[in-house]
């Protein structure tokens, strides 16, 4: 067995460890509380999780991207919330990963997270820009000496308070327009949160991603330079499609799972008869199988793109692929976690069971808002309109 | 050739400056055209050169400056040859 092979082993065993001992039996507190999973985000860090993406040079666990996806995929069947920070967090690692682009304070920077464990936060959202990442109002206002600020206002900020670093989408200049982005990393000590709402969702309820005026002031080198148009299509789209769609499949598996188990307790009840809800079961299954047709090839299709060949990910069929992940994971995540309940009946309508499904339903049905798919359709669209082999 | 493309440009690209007040290499993006708009230059181009733009050409970068536009038809219109 190879080095990497080996290491990818060791570290999935360690995040289904985690999983059951840590995230597992906080899910329903994190859930009826809103509050931060702080208990499996801290095992993740004693695992060294965080820096799982970062390559072995620049101090990190060098692990395969499939393993990450796959942690993301363990880590939902047992809590939605903590699946889902972990993933928000390798989308922004593999982001500047990906595009540092031989910045010595990135690379410095991602050592960091190496050594601290440090947990960053994404800042793309935007109250005026009507929820399309790809256009910004605030921008980066040079500050003298070096410096720059700025102040933005966003609608949503997941996990910002408890986040040691936030990656923010800027124009890149006050005179930029509003396509003309880039990311920039601030820490804990050069930024401020002010909240504008409060958290009180339907689910993903641990996320804690209320409102937030984002102010900072921070050195220019912590501008990570490359276009954001080309961070966005080359990374972070496909990369969080990819993510969210694997864990979504892990919380529609444990609800199927759940189902399973009320079908099978009901068959030991009534020996030799097959109990009416086992057939809702298989119908359950089929619906299942269909997730994870599409989320398996989803990965499979990121992955078989080279890394020396990224440019490939820009061009339009592949945005279009990458874009019907995310419809498709997010329309049958919640279908299966509704009929999971619809065979569990009332124990699995309750929040206190064996069975419960509740939380899986209220977590998945925040998929097809995380980017709303109506804003996604919106853009496939306009693309299917010049995409010719799609 | 480039003549023509800025007057499709102009019509299609809704940048926030004057077409004309641009270089050749000038990033169309960072004066303003939108990803939308882009596909609506794409298909101007395709109509107004009698060619079909294949997949792999279809990115960003394909269609982020007069000269990049003016390369890629050139390629295009050689292979049709």
């Amino acid at each position: 067995m190879s080095v990497a092979v080996e290491a990818d082993q060791a570290f999935l065993d360690a995040i289904r460890r985690i999983a059951d001992e840590a995230a597992a039996p906080n899910a329903d507190s994190v859930d009826r509380e809103a509050r931060f999973p702080v208990e499996a985000v801290d095992a993740l860090r004693a695992e060294r999780a965080l820096s799982a993406l970062i390559p072995t040079e620049l101090g990190g666990g060098g692990i395969s991207f499939e393993a990450v996806a796959q942690a993301c995929f363990e880590l939902g069947r047992r809590c939605g919330a903590s699946a889902m920070v972990f993933a928000m967090h390798q989308i922004q690692v593999a982001t500047i990963v990906r595009h540092l682009d031989g910045s010595d304070w990135f690379e410095g920077y991602l050592r960091s997270v190496a050594d601290e464990q440090r947990l960053i936060a994404s800042v793309t959202s935007e109250v005026g820009t009507g929820g399309d990442m790809a256009r910004s109002i605030a921008a980066v206002e040079p500050n003298g000496d070096g410096l720059g600020r700025f102040e933005k206002q966003a609608p949503t900020v997941s996990y910002g308070h408890h986040a040691d670093d936030l990656l923010t989408t800027l124009r890149r200049s006050p005179d930029a327009e509003p396509g003309d982005q880039v990311c920039v990393l601030t820490s804990r000590d050069q930024h401020a949160l002010e909240p504008t709402g409060t958290w009180d969702p339907l689910g993903m309820r641990g996320t804690c991603s209320p409102g937030n005026v984002v102010r900072a002031e921070f050195p220019l080198e912590q501008v990570l330079s490359a276009p954001f148009a080309q961070q966005m299509n080359e990374s972070m789209v496909p990369i969080s499609h990819v993510l969210w769609s694997q864990l979504w499949l892990g919380i529609a598996t444990d609800a199927f799972d759940r189902a399973r188990a009320f079908v099978r307790a009901a068959a030991k009840r009534t020996p030799g008869e097959t109990p009416p809800s086992a057939i809702r079961l298989s119908e359950l299954m089929s619906e299942l199988s269909l997730l994870r047709a599409e989320v398996a090839t989803g990965l499979r299709d990121f992955c078989d793109v080279p890394e020396d060949d990224r440019a490939r990910l820009s061009e339009m069929k592949t945005i279009l692929r990458f874009n019907n992940l995310k419809i498709a994971a997010s329309e049958q995540a919640p279908r299966v976690c509704q009929k999971a309940m619809a065979v569990c009946g009332i124990v699995g309508f309750k929040n206190d069971t064996p069975f419960s499904v509740g939380r899986h339903l209220r977590d998945t049905m925040s998929a097809c808002l995380m980017v709303a798919n109506e804003r996604i359709h919106k853009t496939d669209a306009t693309l299917l309109l010049i995409a010719k082999d799609v | 050739m480039s003549s023509e493309i800025r007057k499709i440009i102009a019509e299609h690209a809704h940048l926030s400056v004057d077409v004309d007040s641009l270089a050749d290499d000038a990033n169309l993006y960072q004066a303003g055209m939108t990803s939308h708009a882009s596909v609506n230059l794409m298909l101007a181009l395709e109509d107004a050169f009698d060619i079909e733009f294949p997949d792999s050409m279809l990115t960003r970068s394909v269609f982020e400056s007069v000269a990049a536009i003016e390369a890629a038809l050139t390629q295009l219109q050689a292979a049709a040859a």
